[in-house]
Parts: C-alpha cells; structure tokens; sequence
C-alpha cells in the first residue's frame, strides 16, 4: 500500500507525531511505501533543530532525521504554517532576510500543493491530530 | 494544473473559525488545492458551523476577519459547502444566519446558484463514503 502521511499537532504537547511515528515505521516494516510525510499546522514545529528534551524522554525531532535517514522519506513541512512558526531553511533564511535556521536534518519546506500531490498519488492519506 | 487523476477531495472543517487556526489554515490548502482540478467540496459541521456564520466582526479581538474568502470559492470553482442540520439546529441557528455563497453555473448559462447545500447527519455520512480523500481540520 502507498500511504501519505500528515501530522498536524507539535512535538509534546500532543501525542499525534508520536502516533504518525509509530505509523509510519510500522508501515515500512511490513513493506508499505510511504510516499510522503507532511507537516502542517503546528505540526511544522516537528522539524526544528533547536529542540532539547530532558535525556530519559524521546527525542522526538531527532527520531523522525534517524527514521527520514534510514528509509529516505519525502519529510515536508509547509511553507506559510513554518513563516507563521518560526521554521526557516536556508532559502528562507534569505528570502526573509532571517540570521538563523534551525530545519532539522532530513527535512524540507515546501508548498501545499505537496499535501495535495499527496492526496492525489496515495492510495491512503492518514491525518495524525485531533 | 492539470493531474492524471480526478479524486473527490472533501475537506471536513469541525471548529470555529478563533480560537485556534485550524479553520484559516484548512481554508488555505482548499485554495491550493483549487488549482490541481479535483471534485472539491467542504463539509461544515459541529462548530465549523460558525465559520460561515454572517456578519463576523474581529476588531475587538485584533484577529483577522478571514470570513470574506469563503465568497470567494465559487470563483475558485469550489461549489459544493455541505452544511449538517443537526450541527445548525444544535447550535440554534438557521440557513438565514449564514453568509449568502453563490457560484455561477458553467454548465446552465452561468446561472448563480447556492454553494450551501443543507444535509442531515446521515446524509453527510454517505456523502463521506463517496470520496477518496479526507481533510479533517
């Protein structure tokens, strides 16, 4: 099965990446292809490197790099939810003339229309949020 | 844009339109999304009710008043806001507390319809059925 992925809620304060996480690897273990993961709401706060959970906690941040890394997931975070979050990359960094950017490694902003290419290229699109 | 495929697209908006950004953000990927040629249409329901409601006035709590681009979708040819009566009747409201969303009708001489089309819960569940994507915001 091709699957889509969107994660709509941040890293802590609500389980729904923890859940998509568990998902998604699941998903890869049995064979599925999961053609893209993408962050949404404050979901985009999920590829920052500037987080440090205390050491005996998951890194949240950290797992999805490690997991993009191993399987070479599509992990996409949008670009209007990022600028209103604070979640800049290199181009960003410049177009908005920022001193600073903190995307996580395995990661890339992009537009919405990814969400939708998603919608239309999956065979299952699964929502992780309330 | 055009795609290989044609999917029914429905975005399901279940919260009110302040509070959180659940509603505008949801109302951003609908316009993106307008442009990839999909059978789009938008369900409204529980207190995604109040998204529609008329007469919105934001000044007070210095949000932005994001109400005026639901009147655009008919331009976008996002025609179909299916409205639940039960979420309506529960929150003691009527079509007539809804803004008025028209499109013009391509195929009848561009003849302005309503975009909203009242249906009860059970109906919206069926309609549900029928499409191969589903937004929840």
């Amino acid at each position: 099965m091709k699957f889509a992925i969107q994660v709509n809620e941040g890293p802590y304060q609500h389980q729904a990446t923890d859940s998509a996480y568990q998902f998604t690897k699941a998903a890869l273990e049995a064979g599925h292809e999961i053609m893209r993961v993408f962050f949404y709401h404050d979901g985009v706060n999920n590829g920052t490197n500037l987080t440090t959970p205390p050491q005996d906690d998951r890194n949240v941040v950290n797992r999805w790099s490690e997991l993009a890394k191993q399987h070479d997931l599509d992990m996409v975070v949008c670009v209007a939810a990022a600028q209103r979050r604070g979640i800049v990359d290199e181009g960003e960094m410049q177009r908005n003339g920022k001193d600073a950017q903190n995307i996580a490694e395995g990661f890339r902003i992009s537009g919405l229309g990814q969400l939708i290419e998603a919608g239309i290229q999956s065979e299952r699109l699964v929502v992780f949020g309330d | 844009m055009m795609s290989e495929q044609i999917k029914k697209f429905m975005y399901v908006n279940r919260r009110a339109p302040y509070g959180t950004i659940y509603a505008w953000e949801s109302l951003e990927v609908v316009l993106i999304g307008a442009a990839f040629d999909q059978d789009v249409s938008l369900a409204f329901m529980d207190d995604g009710i109040y998204q529609l409601v008329k007469g919105q006035d934001t000044s007070e709590v210095e949000m932005k008043n994001f109400s005026p681009t639901y009147q655009a979708l008919g331009d976008y040819d996002v025609t179909k806001l299916y409205v639940e009566k039960e979420s309506l009747e529960e929150r003691g409201l009527t079509l007539e507390d809804l803004m008025p969303l028209t499109y013009e009708d391509e195929d009848d001489d561009w003849a302005e319809k309503d975009s909203i089309r009242l249906v009860s819960r059970a109906e919206l569940a069926d309609i549900m059925d029928e499409q191969d994507v589903l937004f929840s915001f």
